[in-house]
């Protein structure tokens, strides 16, 4: 267990002893138990496993959404659970992108609205927010369709413009879960091919959380869980 | 700016609800502007009265005369510097409901106890020499279209018959909270017509040099007139102001109260509304703190939208109110002081963004508290 292994160039992200445990009630649901992961640069990983077995609870963690009930996340050298309140906002603002099965986008902004969300946190001025946006649009295939609301796009589309969403601020990680869950095979291709693009050409690293081997099959590794536990380690990424 | 088209966008997310807040928030301001122009309409004689004025009144009752013989000696006392007087004339113009006061002053000494009331010379001078002149205010004379040279007629309930009087002076006052709205003419005219109460007065109006010596000549006045049929009382404007208002009830307190209860109601109606519209975001703030926005940005964008429709909604409520108050007095004289105040205007938009603030204040913080991963597992 290097500790030094996030800088080492490859390792981007880097789980060590991660227990994550819930109360409910009087109850206490351990929902991760003692997980190793180290996740290298530019590498898209997935994972799967039955639902409640802790797959989004992990990507939750990873991006600084959630905070282990143990253990330690490093990311990019940052040890991300020592952060708190608008430092780990920052870095999140930074490093992260989410891409969620239900799209997520707000409804009362258009596409290009939308996509822009992230950008006003930025310094940029309006043209230079414009440029990036129509950038991202331009990538997933939607500038054409700036100017329609999401009531106006297909599953797929709509989800094109989550995933240009999520990289307009041109974070290192890409946490995608479940993004083809509502989609039909076309359009969950179209999307997975997007995410496998933005690994080979942009360098992200993609962790994708499905159900859907197909998708799967589309990424470096896949890792299973099962309650908790990592339980297969493929090649590629690795569960430590 | 930025965010501008985010607020826009919010604003009109749910539009009927939206102009249904913005219609409470306008109603109340309204609600709260006409309480303060009534109330204050009220206490007009009372915020108004000068300390360098006393009155002089029976001492049984405001509503007993007292001699014209007291105006000479009442000026030979210390520290008076002038001294006149008046009496009421319950008259009716044309119809009961164009109420308005009638008051019979005397000509020859009015200017020694309002020195400053604005009256052009040439019509002063017109007025004193016509027996049956008269002085309107300039609101009076704008409701009922009167101009110089006009004969009015007025039908007398207490001293009975049509007196008719020439519209010889306009009397008016560059602030605008001052009542313009009375007529004034001659005492002695009344006095040589009416078949009773003949050589007596109402009230004594005395100028000092000195309002410290309010109290001094004061007990002079009345001790002057002490054991005589015509007993004296003699006190401030602000004394006889005082005691006319709490002679009609606490009005300021009434006021204050339906106040109070409004702004507490909107506050209620405005938090619900607000609460009810976090509801529906959770998930939508929960995306907005995934991608970077931090509690208290949110909470100030929570607090800048619940002010922008407290803002519109008063500002609303209060250009309706100054519209409805620039009509002038909808009562037909009861309140002729009917004026809506650049201060109460402020002071009503004030109220109306805390009222939205404060509503607000719940719901955004719960909004700051909200954990990401709970909002996101709403949709």
């Amino acid at each position: 267990m290097d500790d030094a292994s996030t800088t080492d160039g490859f390792t981007l992200i880097k789980m060590r002893n991660i227990d994550k445990t819930y109360r409910r009630g009087a109850e206490e649901v351990h929902v991760l138990h003692g997980l190793d992961l180290d996740v290298r640069r530019s590498e898209f990983t997935a994972f799967m496993g039955p639902s409640g077995s802790g797959k989004t609870t992990l990507l939750n963690l990873v991006g600084g959404l959630d905070t282990p009930s143990a253990g330690s996340i490093q990311v990019d050298g940052i040890d991300i659970t020592r952060l708190k309140g608008a430092h780990l906002t920052s870095w999140r603002a930074h490093h992260v992108g989410f891409v969620f099965q239900s799209y997520n986008l707000i409804p009362i902004f258009t596409a290009f609205q939308n996509v822009e969300l992230p950008l006003l946190l930025s310094g940029l001025s309006r043209a230079q927010r414009r440029a990036h946006v129509e950038s991202a649009l331009e990538l997933v295939g939607l500038r054409d369709r700036m100017r329609h609301y999401p009531r106006q796009l297909s599953g797929g589309q709509e989800q094109r413009v989550a995933i240009a969403r999520s990289i307009v601020t041109d974070p290192p990680i890409l946490l995608c879960d479940e993004p083809t869950g509502d989609l039909d095979r076309s359009s969950a291709d179209d999307i997975i091919h997007l995410l496998q693009r933005l690994v080979s050409e942009r360098g992200k690293t993609v962790l994708l959380v499905t159900h859907d081997q197909l998708a799967a099959d589309h990424a470096h590794t896949v890792l299973h869980l099962d309650k908790g536990v990592l339980l297969r380690t493929p090649a590629g990424a690795t569960a430590a | 700016m930025k965010y501008l088209a985010f607020f826009i966008a919010n604003l009109l997310r749910r539009k009927v609800r939206t102009f249904m807040t913005i219609g409470s928030f306008a109603v109340a301001a309204f609600l709260f502007a006409m309480i303060v122009v009534i109330n204050g309409s009220f206490r007009h004689g009372l915020d108004t009265a000068v300390t360098t004025r006393l009155v002089v009144a029976n001492r049984f009752s405001t509503m007993q005369p007292l001699p014209l013989s007291y105006l000479d000696r009442i000026e030979q006392i210390d520290g008076v510097k002038g001294v006149t007087f008046i009496s009421w004339f319950g008259g009716v113009y044309v119809d009961e409901r164009n109420f308005f006061a009638q008051i019979a002053i005397d000509g020859d000494t009015f200017h020694s106890v309002y020195p400053d009331v604005e009256i052009a010379s040439d019509q002063w001078q017109a007025f004193t020499a016509d027996r049956q002149g008269c002085v309107a205010g300039a609101t009076l004379a704008k409701r009922f279209k009167w101009k110089l040279g006009d004969r009015i007629p007025i039908r007398g309930t207490i001293f009975p018959g049509t007196w008719e009087f020439n519209v010889r002076a306009i009397y008016d006052s560059p602030r605008a909270d001052k009542d313009t709205s009375q007529l004034w003419f001659h005492w002695k005219y009344l006095d040589e017509r009416r078949e009773w109460s003949k050589g007596l007065v109402d009230f004594y109006l005395v100028r000092l040099g000195d309002p410290n010596e309010a109290a001094a000549v004061s007990r002079s006045i009345d001790a002057t007139f002490a054991n005589s049929p015509w007993e004296t009382k003699t006190g401030t404007e602000k004394m006889f102001a005082t005691a006319w208002l709490a002679a009609i009830g606490d009005i300021t307190t009434l006021a204050l109260t339906v106040s109070a209860m409004v702004l507490f109601t909107l506050l209620l109606v405005a938090g619900n509304t607000m609460s009810i519209s976090l509801r529906e975001r959770i998930w939508e703030l929960g995306i907005l703190k995934s991608m970077g926005y931090s509690d208290a940005r949110l909470f100030a964008f929570l607090m800048v939208e619940s002010s922008l429709i407290a803002a519109v909604g008063g500002a609303l409520g209060l250009a309706f109110a100054k519209v409805f108050t620039r009509g002038g007095d909808p009562t037909g004289g009861l309140l002729p002081h009917f004026y809506l105040s650049a201060t109460t205007i402020m002071l009503g938009l004030v109220l109306a963004v805390s009222v939205g603030v404060v509503s607000a204040l719940v719901p955004a913080l719960c909004a700051m508290r909200l954990k990401i991963v709970d909002a996101i597992r709403r949709v």
